[in-house]
């Protein structure tokens, strides 16, 4: 009997009495849960809380997840570095053109093979299918693009990444879902592919094409190999690429600094953390907005991917 | 061809062999369009996704990049000298174990976090408490393996990391995290779990919800509590999804990212960190022995293709069996 009470009150949910030990699990499971979440903020908050901490505060290990003495002095550093502005601004750049040309690639490659009419489907299908099991690997990559003479240039950050095929099936099948009557019916007023695919598919897929405009964004924002293996000018070093030689002392971030000993080297770490803050604060921006609709993308991908 | 085209056009309704093809070539007619879109994503993939795959030739040449093209190149005296020259060297063999190490570590140690991520957060009662918890838990997966392993080299840090000098307050030894081979291999691991268990949550949470009420109410009649629906209802509910996803995760035990191995790992490190992606970038393109690398990358596309057609064919099998 007890246990009915207690399931209906669960389906029922919120007026209802709730059994102490359902209740006792219930706050459980969001204590739990509440240490997942701090365990997934914790390192960002202390990296942040370091990047705007005085260098006193730090050399005293006082610092934990709240800033001790607060200063921009870090930030202002980064900021002051030309080679990192420029850097920043080569990534916005390169990230922008990027997103934009996958997206267009991504579209012409999705509405064909999304077409019922498109003669030669499961051909292109399979050109495409075959490239996600298959690929050439670095070396092979690296000598094609030295081949096509894009080495060390900005297109050999762009180019390379044109579609994602994963993307693609995304996208595909998202146009796969709208309904046939509403592209017969503008096929009857005389309507161009070009027009359906404009008029009709892409305004009805615009969360869709957020999404993956975002995924693009991210995945270009965060790339690092390709500009590790492509690139030798520290002009087209990106913010990841820069970051990485930061944290790793490969590059003097501080140059005019270095004479101070033992505080520029502290003073160090909280330059440091402002740099990784400086390239992660972008995507925390970007993230409340991929987050509403990816969660769709993922079970779309993992189903047929 | 258009001439042929209309030909058959009135032969249409009377044979039905000819209209086949004639209607065939009158949809491509009218549709011509599409064919003008595909060309620019086909020009993609033969640019950047097939013709690379010439170049991997090169894996039985003796290729220098300095004096002659892939093609000019001479054959190996013995064509598999570079696969042989790759499973003779001490250090291949070391990065395909790593690869193979790491791997499989983070299958066994990662693999259970998200389902049990996921069937935690579907008991959670409070909705919105829910949807929080699920925008932070997705997060870490959005920050490149840089960006990880800079907050990692931060909060490691012996020095000043805040985790040691949480651990030297309860009056503890320094550890060294990312200086230690085997610690280093468990900070690897960890911090895997911390990028990816949320979001791999959420396959196995789609999972969840696609699992039929009526079962969890016939529990209900039958007194089972809520341990007992887990137990009996949901765990045998994402089974077959858990099952796939470690088959597709097998499949892929010696596909490693080039990022999270390089971008954490050091010279103190590297007896366990070097894997084959960084080995074959630092063949490669740092020490220019072209072929090896290509070699060492052929032998890896190859393993990777033959697990990943047998993990979708043995899931597959799997899923059509649906719920055993």
């Amino acid at each position: 009997m007890e246990s009915r009470i207690s399931a209906a009150s669960k389906r029922g949910s919120t007026g209802m009495v709730k059994s102490k030990t359902n209740k006792i699990v219930d706050l459980l499971v969001a204590f739990i849960c509440l240490i997942a979440v701090v365990v997934c903020l914790f390192p960002i908050l202390n990296v942040a809380a370091t990047s705007l901490s005085a260098e006193l505060a730090i050399i005293n290990r006082q610092v934990f997840i709240w800033p001790v003495g607060l200063t921009l002095d870090a930030y202002k550093s980064v900021f002051a570095d030309k080679s990192m502005v420029r850097s920043l601004l080569l990534t916005v750049v390169l990230t922008l053109v990027s997103a934009g040309f996958s997206m267009l690639m991504t579209i012409l490659c999705a509405y064909p093979l999304s077409q019922k009419k498109f003669v030669g489907r499961g051909f292109f299908n399979t050109v495409v299918i075959v490239t996600m099991y298959f690929n050439a690997g670095i070396i092979p990559d690296y000598l094609n693009i030295k081949r096509l003479g894009l080495l060390d240039s900005f297109w050999s950050l762009v180019l390379p990444l044109g579609i994602s095929v994963f993307n693609m099936i995304i996208l595909k099948s998202f146009f796969q879902g709208i309904p046939d009557s509403l592209q017969e019916s503008a096929e009857l007023d005389g309507a161009s592919h070009w027009t359906i695919l404009f008029k009709i598919y892409l305004p009805l897929s615009t969360s869709a094409l957020a999404t993956l405009t975002l995924f693009y964004a991210v995945g270009r924002w965060n790339g690092f190999q390709d500009v590790r293996t492509y690139i030798s000018s520290p002009a087209l070093y990106t913010i990841q690429f820069k970051l990485y030689q930061i944290v790793n002392n490969l590059s003097s971030l501080d140059a005019n600094m270095e004479g101070v000993a033992a505080t520029a080297n502290l003073a160090k770490e909280s330059m440091k953390s402002a740099s990784i803050m400086f390239a992660t604060i972008p995507i925390l921006i970007v993230y409340p907005w991929i987050q509403k609709y990816f969660v769709s993308g993922v079970t779309v991908g993992a189903v047929k991917g | 061809m258009q001439a042929q085209a209309t030909k058959a056009k009135p032969a249409k309704p009377k044979q039905p062999g000819t209209s086949e093809a004639a209607r065939k070539w009158k949809t491509i007619k009218s549709n011509y369009i599409l064919y003008i879109m595909i060309l620019f994503p086909l020009i993609f993939f033969i640019l950047f996704k097939y013709r690379p795959m010439t170049n991997i030739v090169i894996a039985f040449k003796d290729y220098n990049m300095f004096n002659k093209t892939v093609w000019e190149s001479p054959w190996a005296d013995d064509l598999f000298k570079y696969f042989k020259m790759a499973f003779g060297s001490a250090d291949f063999l070391r990065a395909l174990r790593n690869t193979i190490v790491l791997n499989f570590l983070d299958l066994l140690v990662g693999f259970p976090f998200p389902i049990i991520l996921a069937i935690l957060l579907n008991e959670v009662a409070f909705k919105r408490f829910k949807r929080f918890t699920q925008t932070i838990v997705y997060m870490p997966n959005f920050l490149s393996w840089i960006i990880i392993s800079g907050i990692a080299m931060q909060i490691f840090a012996p020095e000043n990391g805040i985790i040691n000098i949480l651990l030297s307050r309860m009056g503890m030894n320094t550890i060294p995290f990312l200086s230690d081979p085997v610690l280093w291999v468990c900070t690897y691991i960890l911090l895997g779990i911390w990028q990816s268990a949320g979001y791999n949550a959420i396959v196995y949470l789609a999972a969840i919800t696609g699992i039929n009420s009526e079962l969890y109410e016939a529990a209900e009649v039958d007194g089972a509590g809520r341990f007992r629906k887990i137990w009996h209802v949901t765990l045998p509910g994402i089974r077959p999804t858990i099952v796939v996803m470690l088959i597709l995760n097998l499949g892929r035990i010696l596909n490693i990212s080039f990022d999270r191995p390089y971008a954490m790992g050091n010279y103190m490190v590297r007896q366990y960190s070097d894997v084959i992606s960084t080995y074959v970038y630092r063949v490669g393109i740092e020490s220019q022995q072209f072929s090896l690398a290509t070699a060492v990358g052929l032998f890896q596309s190859l393993v990777c293709v033959i697990f990943l057609i047998a993990a979708n064919a043995i899931s597959e099998r799997l899923g059509e069996r649906g719920i055993w």
